[in-house]
């Protein structure tokens, strides 16, 4: 073979898997890709039920209920609106975890509004505010009403 | 006094850096010969320099100087010592001259030992690499000076973040940013060949080293970070698929591409441009690995406060460098020459594909890492996880791992597809039996676990067959590496397909006394205690764990509060067994006296960072061997028989 067309065909073969990726990022994206909600956005925009997405806001003060088994709890989540989402969650809290203090859950809503949580995200130092949030302009000190 | 020296001591190498770069990139014209002679010393005595600056922070930070900013941002005077010494780098500025040091020091190493390269490719490879260091050294002495002091002198320092309070994370940072240092200087040497037109085996073998030194610290460095998540965070994964591991991920993937060209140009004088590209993108990757984690940009539980200059001076910094070196790239390549051709069914070819396949892995990873960035400019908050990452590129790492017991059975140059069906029959007899019986015994598996745990013990078989037939005493170090090396993957594959197929996970409010049933395991909950620590109290929970008829095992996962910043962590217990991990971790308790109680069984999960370590002990024998051997080389050019 010669050296030109040999190259020729490596360049063909990384086009081709560079389309591939893209493909495949692509498709993955549509079906895997989890969108953000805030309370409010629920309001405006309504249930997103087919696909996982996640959630954020504040743990309104005094909505924090644990269940029987001791490891089921539900809580409510605001923000700086009037608009409220119910969540239920099955395990152990992260270590900041608390009323009153901001949190990212991924999960699914169900068609009654309610949102079922499959993970809690981790905050690692109590200043700690997630980007989604801040840059919705909620800060920690916020008052949550 | 020693926070000044140690500024001092900074802006000096600073300016040796620019020195460096204009007498290296002046030394290039045929006329300014005599200065060639000169670069040298300059590079050493810039590593020597910052060198010094950077034991000045180390010093700052083991007094707990509290004039000093940084150290009351995040040191406190009754830390354990190893987090005080460690605390110089668990921090942005102190990382920046961490960094800026290794590259430097590094330069030191290439100025005074490198012999194989042309002269002026060794002086273009150093002021590339003063290019490179001039850029951090602006950046630490404008938007983050390490040794800025504070007035009123604080009583006490703030402390360190408490889950950075661990041994494996003190050494964790640094083990990366070896990693990325070694893939700059091996951009350094591919710069300094473009400019000097001398893209050929003897750069390969020149650049090898760093790449294959790189690769290690990486492997190594992610090996330990996914070790570190997984017992300190407590939430029983092992990767979370987070930018910041992403991070680290991307230039170990590009490294490992360009580990297998580069042996492909040292060996057969082929692949020069795409090892070349591959140089650059491997780069390009390690300075997003550098500056995006700590930049804030993404979403991560990694990411500090951001500052906004900062933030811009960081882009900046990385359009400048990964522009100019694809300008560079672009305005040369021409100048490099067609490689050797070689046939479909070859060593080469194969090595061709495994790039190909880590490329788009690497595409991937990329695209879901910065693909929210994309969309929230676009106002539209989205975040990529694990679904994605694992539907995308699980199917082409599988694939990769096959294209494995193919590649290393094939000869160079050119092969016969016969004869290749006869070596690749065992290993692939033996994942095809491991598929029938793991899909018959258990049939509610998914696919990819499935075809992870059979390709594994085809890999491992393939692995080791470059060793048949042959004199084990006479086999070159760097074939073992090989061996080893890829083991270690399949190894690791085992491992990873084992734990997302077998975990057991309990989750219980427990009283003291009870008994809880966790996969094969029967554990007795016999009550939780306070435990005082250094700088935390604790409450510890006492859990006596049994298999059957087995022997017994205490667990104690801790419920910590850490004094200063307060800040609650939970400490996980983990019992190794041979056939894999107990692991357990303590929640809240309630009302009622119980407390939660969080159990994994995952079998065989210790293999993945048993097969890590096999990886990084294969790169390291093959960086042995090489030295070696070229050493060896020398010695008989040098006396002529």
């Amino acid at each position: 073979m010669k050296a030109k067309n040999q190259r020729l065909i490596l360049l063909v073969l990384a086009l081709v898997a560079v389309a591939v990726a893209a493909l495949l990022a692509m498709s993955a994206m549509r079906d895997q890709a989890s969108f953000f909600y805030a309370p409010a956005d629920v309001v405006r925009q309504g249930l997103p039920l087919d696909r996982a997405v996640r959630i954020g806001g504040m743990v309104r003060a005094g909505s924090l209920h644990r269940h029987p088994d001791g490891v089921t709890i539900d809580f409510v989540v605001g923000d700086e609106t009037a608009a409220t989402i119910p969540v239920t969650y099955r395990g152990i809290t992260p270590d900041l975890f608390r009323e009153g203090s901001g949190v990212i859950a991924e999960g699914r809503f169900q068609p009654n509004g309610a949102f079922t949580a499959s993970e809690i995200l981790a905050k690692h130092d109590e200043n700690y505010m997630p980007p989604e949030l801040t840059r919705r302009g909620m800060h920690q000190t916020d008052r949550v009403r | 006094m020693i926070a000044e020296a140690g500024l001092a001591l900074l802006w000096l190498a600073a300016s040796l850096s620019l020195l460096q770069l204009v007498l290296g990139a002046a030394a290039l014209r045929p006329a300014n010969q005599p200065l060639l002679r000169v670069v040298r010393p300059v590079a050493v005595a810039q590593g020597l320099l910052v060198g010094l600056s950077f034991l000045c922070l180390i010093w700052v930070f083991l007094r707990t100087d509290l004039s000093v900013k940084l150290v009351v941002e995040n040191s406190h005077s009754l830390k354990p010592w190893l987090y005080k010494f460690a605390g110089a780098w668990g921090n942005h500025e102190g990382s920046m001259l961490l960094w800026v040091t290794v590259l430097a020091v590094a330069g030191a190493g290439v100025a005074l030992f490198e012999r194989r390269l042309r002269q002026d490719t060794l002086i273009a490879t150093l002021a590339a690499q003063a290019a490179i260091g001039l850029g951090f050294y602006a950046y630490i002495l404008i938007a983050s000076n390490p040794f800025a002091r504070i007035f009123p002198v604080p009583i006490e320092g703030n402390g360190l973040n408490p889950l950075l309070q661990d041994p494996g994370l003190a050494f964790h940072p640094p083990t990366l940013y070896f990693g990325y240092v070694g893939i700059s200087i091996a951009f350094s040497f591919a710069v300094g060949a473009l400019v000097t037109r001398d893209v050929g085996p003897a750069f390969a073998r020149a650049m090898r080293p760093w790449v294959l030194a790189a690769w290690i610290f990486l492997t190594l460095g992610i090996t330990a970070g996914s070790y570190w998540a997984y017992y300190e965070l407590g939430w029983g994964g092992w990767w979370f698929w987070d930018p910041v591991e992403n991070a680290s991920l991307m230039p170990w993937l590009a490294a490992t591409a360009l580990l297998h060209s580069v042996t492909v140009l040292a060996t057969r004088a082929g692949l020069r441009a795409w090892t070349i590209m591959l140089a650059v993108v491997a780069f390009s990757m390690s300075m997003i690995g550098t500056f995006l984690v700590r930049s804030g940009i993404l979403t991560s539980v990694h990411a500090f406060a951001v500052d906004p200059l900062r933030g811009s001076f960081i882009l900046a910094l990385l359009s400048f460098y990964i522009g100019g070196a694809l300008i560079l790239f672009g305005l040369r390549v021409r100048y490099v020459k067609e490689g050797s051709t070689f046939e479909i069914v070859s060593r080469e070819a194969s090595l061709v594909i495994n790039n190909l396949f880590l490329s788009v892995i690497l595409g991937l990873v990329f695209i879901g890492t910065l693909y929210p960035l994309v969309t929230q400019a676009m106002g539209r908050e989205i975040s990529v996880g694990p679904p994605y990452f694992n539907t995308a590129i699980g199917p082409i790492a599988l694939a990769l791992a096959a294209i494995m017991t193919i590649g290393p059975m094939l000869r160079w140059r050119r092969d016969e597809l016969r004869a290749l069906g006869g070596r690749v029959a065992a290993p692939a007899l033996l994942s095809a039996a491991v598929l029938l019986l793991v899909a018959i015994l258990v049939p509610s598996i998914g696919w990819l676990p499935l075809l992870g745990l059979a390709i594994a013990p085809g890999v491992a078989i393939a692995s080791i067959a470059p060793l048949w037939r042959r004199n084990l005493r006479r086999t070159p170090l760097f074939l073992y590496g090989m061996v080893i090396a890829h083991l270690g993957i399949a190894v690791a594959l085992f491992g990873m397909a084992s734990d997302s197929a077998f975990t057991r996970e309990t989750l219980v409010a427990a009283h003291p006394g009870q008994v809880i049933e966790a996969g094969p395991f029967n554990i007795r909950f016999l009550g939780v205690e306070p435990v005082p620590g250094p700088n935390w109290t604790a409450v510890e929970a006492r859990l006596e764990a049994q298999r059957g008829d087995g022997p017994t095992f205490m667990l104690t996962p801790q419920a910590r509060l850490f004094d200063s910043p307060p800040t609650p962590t939970s400490e996980t217990s983990i019992q190794t067994l041979w056939d894999g991990q107990l692991y357990v971790a303590i929640g809240d308790g309630d009302d009622q006296g119980r407390w939660q109680l969080r159990i994994w069984w995952k079998p065989f999960v210790t293999l993945i960072w048993a097969g890590g370590a096999l990886v990084a002990f294969g790169g390291f024998l093959s960086l042995i061997g090489r030295l070696l051997r070229e050493r060896r080389f020398r010695r008989e050019e040098e006396v002529p028989a």
